[in-house]
């Protein structure tokens, strides 16, 4: 099987070469600095490339070097990752989301544990148990998660808001509903949408985590539970869903999530459901979490809070510098003084509660004490589900979405992508 | 004398097979091995790595099942008769058009033929701009008064495919008006003159004895213009990503997904050796025409 991988590598070189993705990434040396460690991400926006500086000067004081190899988005990145490991050049460590992406690489067994530096941090307790579940498999753990982004924020413009003469957050959807009703008769856009594939699966797992609740969704997503999925709720969820539909602009097709995110820094559209990764727009337009825009992540005290992030994988290798050159960066990317200076110019929240948050915004604050609450944790659907049947379920929401199609028709291939795996 | 030529000959070509081998082993592990190993992966159960395993038509059959491939096959033909269709004609055009010595048919030339020499990266996004309802031509022109213009193909299920035709063939028709120009500037002028004496119309010139002579010209381009049917992926991407939702997906789009995004190399192998397959159904009959029309002389 090794020699098959091998051999199929140096043609998914040979492959990746006609690709968009060549990134013509050089050969790392062989290890010869001790504790030299080639990282692969995809963090490469501004805010995301000083949030890895943290990363990368708090791994040379600790006594390593870290070798920077940036990868402009995140398949491509993936993909490097990938043609490296199985050409047999692997990375110290690369880039994935916590998440099912990097769970074949574990079956495969081309993945070194990292379970003394777990046992040593105490992962296990300060860690939220969604996280867990994703890095640890088969009792070892897989992975050091580094932020948790949390995919379901609503970030809505203070001037539109008042101009639209709504005073309060919503605390439940048919209030959220009749806000944008007020904001579209303002004159205003009510929601700023990206019409991607991906932007149109955050919103409605948004509204589902929302609307359906957290049993519902656990159900569809984690037991594939068809029965579930063909119950007169979830039909629900999809018909809620579409009722955005209406207080979205004709521009909004193909639109860039950071282009959506620019409707609501200037006050034209009123809403938008984003990550929070997107408060590195607002805060590049100098805008003030609190002030000039504000944010919540889902109507009321008890919503759900979806969980997702980004974690570090390392490759297998038996050479003992880069082994050791693997613990220790999985040591140092989770200790809480890192994570705070990573995750206060990362947007997200740290992996642990027990840091200084002073730092953070107060919507990662907000972020950080209700993710405390065990209750409200709820698994991002790609912790769920493999890759591909994330993909399908795309291509069934984005069909439903664009397409004058009925929520029973849209029901059934739910459940027909659910079932294909 | 002759043996000593033939002896020569002999060697001369031993030296060419052997400086040839390093090409022909090129060939068959790059281009021929590929293509097998594609083949192989198709027929297995990879997910993120290739598996060894035989699982027989089963991504073939789900791969016929996915209504995204089906529509990705449909699309790609809608959109290679258009486009090639267009490009001929309007490329045609401008050929004849700058053949009519014209004033600074350098500076002309060039104009034509740039948006070729562009990547459609970054072309695209202005296309996607110029296009997009709420900032291109129908903004400008509700701006200018007419307050229901309406131009919004490419936010529209049934029309977003062709206002892809549009962007691509705007990029490609500059490189058929240079293929097509070569051809014209290689006519004899004396055949104008007879034509010019015998009172034919230019027009009627131009289709009925300029056009036949323009063959491989028309078929050189032809050529280019299939190939980059079959490979229209970053025009697409840069354009609507496939959407809106899933209308203007293409072949090229559904393999790069499935490979890299979704992890399925399996999938994405059976949907690549299906495009080869097409491609050589449709090439295959053309290459025999052209082979037996050789061995006629025609």
């Amino acid at each position: 099987m090794k020699k098959a991988i091998k051999m199929a590598g140096a043609t998914a070189l040979a492959l990746a070469g006609c690709g968009a993705f060549a990134q013509g990434a050089p050969a790392a040396a062989p290890a010869a600095a001790p504790l030299k460690a080639t990282v692969i991400h995809w963090w490469t926006s501004g805010g995301e490339s000083q949030a890895v500086k943290q990363f990368a000067d708090a791994y040379n004081k600790a006594g390593g070097q870290w070798v920077d190899q940036a990868v402009a988005g995140a398949e491509q990145s993936r993909a490097t990752t990938i043609n490296r490991i199985v050409g047999g050049n692997a990375p110290t460590a690369a880039q994935f989301n916590t998440s099912r992406q990097f769970r074949d690489f574990v079956e495969q067994g081309l993945l070194n544990n990292v379970d003394d530096v777990a046992i040593a941090g105490k992962w296990d307790q300060v860690m939220p148990a969604s996280i867990l579940d994703a890095i640890k498999i088969n009792g070892h753990f897989y992975a050091a998660p580094v932020d948790i982004h949390m995919p379901a924020w609503f970030f809505y413009s203070k001037a539109a808001y008042k101009k639209a003469g709504i005073t309060a957050e919503p605390q439940t959807w048919d209030e959220f509903l009749a806000q944008l009703a007020k904001l579209k008769a303002a004159g205003l856009v009510p929601l700023a949408f990206g019409g991607q594939v991906w932007q149109e699966k955050i919103t409605f797992d948004a509204i589902f985590a929302m609307v359906g609740g957290a049993d519902l969704y656990l159900k569809v997503y984690r037991d594939r539970d068809q029965k579930a999925v063909m119950s007169p709720a979830f039909r629900q969820v999809l018909v809620d869903f579409k009722k955005l539909k209406a207080f979205v602009d004709a521009g909004s097709p193909g639109r860039n999530w950071n282009d959506a995110t620019a409707m609501v820094v200037s006050g034209k559209a009123g809403v938008q459901i984003m990550g929070d990764w997107a408060k590195g727009e607002f805060s590049s337009a100098r805008q003030v979490a609190g002030k000039d825009f504000g944010c919540f992540p889902g109507f009321g005290p008890k919503a759900p809070y979806i969980v997702a992030g980004d974690a570090f994988v390392f490759p297998k290798t038996s050479n003992a510098a880069a082994i050791k050159a693997q613990k220790l960066l999985a040591t140092v990317v989770t200790s809480p003084a890192a994570q705070v200076a990573f995750n206060s110019r990362k947007g997200a929240i740290p992996i642990r509660g027990d840091v200084d948050e002073s730092t953070l915004d107060i919507c990662a604050r907000q972020g950080l004490a209700i993710i405390r609450d065990k209750s409200r944790q709820l698994p991002n659907s790609e912790m769920l589900a493999t890759p591909d049947t994330t993909g399908a379920l795309q291509d069934v929401l984005t069909n439903y979405w664009n397409k004058n199609q009925s929520a029973d028709d849209a029901q059934k291939a739910f459940a027909r992508a659910l079932k294909d795996e | 004398m002759t043996a000593a030529l033939v002896k020569k000959r002999q060697s001369v070509s031993v030296a060419a097979y052997i400086a040839l081998i390093p090409m022909a082993l090129t060939v068959l592990l790059a281009y021929l091995g590929t293509m097998l190993w594609t083949a192989r992966v198709s027929v297995s159960s990879s997910r993120t790595f290739p598996n060894s395993d035989f699982v027989g038509a089963s991504q073939y059959i789900r791969l016929f099942n996915n209504e995204r491939w089906l529509l990705s096959l449909q699309n790609v033909a809608v959109y290679g008769l258009l486009f090639i269709a267009a490009c001929l004609i309007i490329g045609f055009l401008l050929a004849v058009f700058i053949d009519q010595k014209v004033m600074a048919e350098g500076a002309l030339r060039t104009i034509f033929l740039y948006p070729y020499a562009m990547s459609f990266v970054a072309t695209g996004l202005i296309w996607q701009w110029i296009l997009n309802p709420e900032l291109g031509i129908q903004e400008v022109l509700r701006k200018l008064g007419f307050t229901e213009a309406k131009f919004d193909w490419i936010v529209d299920q049934d029309m977003a495919i062709y206002t892809i035709v549009i962007a691509t063939v705007w990029q490609a028709s500059g490189l058929v008006m240079a293929l097509m120009l070569s051809g014209l500037r290689g006519i004899d002028e004396e055949l104008w003159k007879a034509a010019r004496i015998d009172g034919i119309p230019r027009w009627r010139v131009y289709v009925s004895i300029v056009l036949p002579m323009l063959g491989p010209s028309v078929s050189t381009a032809f050529v280019l213009l299939f190939v980059m049917v079959v490979k229209v992926f970053d025009s697409v991407v840069a354009m609507t990503q496939g959407g809106p939702g899933t209308a203007s997906e293409v072949p090229a789009k559904f393999i790069m997904d499935y490979l890299f995004g979704r992890a399925n190399i399996g999938l994405a192998s059976a949907a690549s050796i299906v495009l080869l397959a097409t491609v050589l159904a449709i090439v295959a009959p053309l290459y025999y025409v052209r082979t037996r029309r050789a061995d006629k002389g025609i």
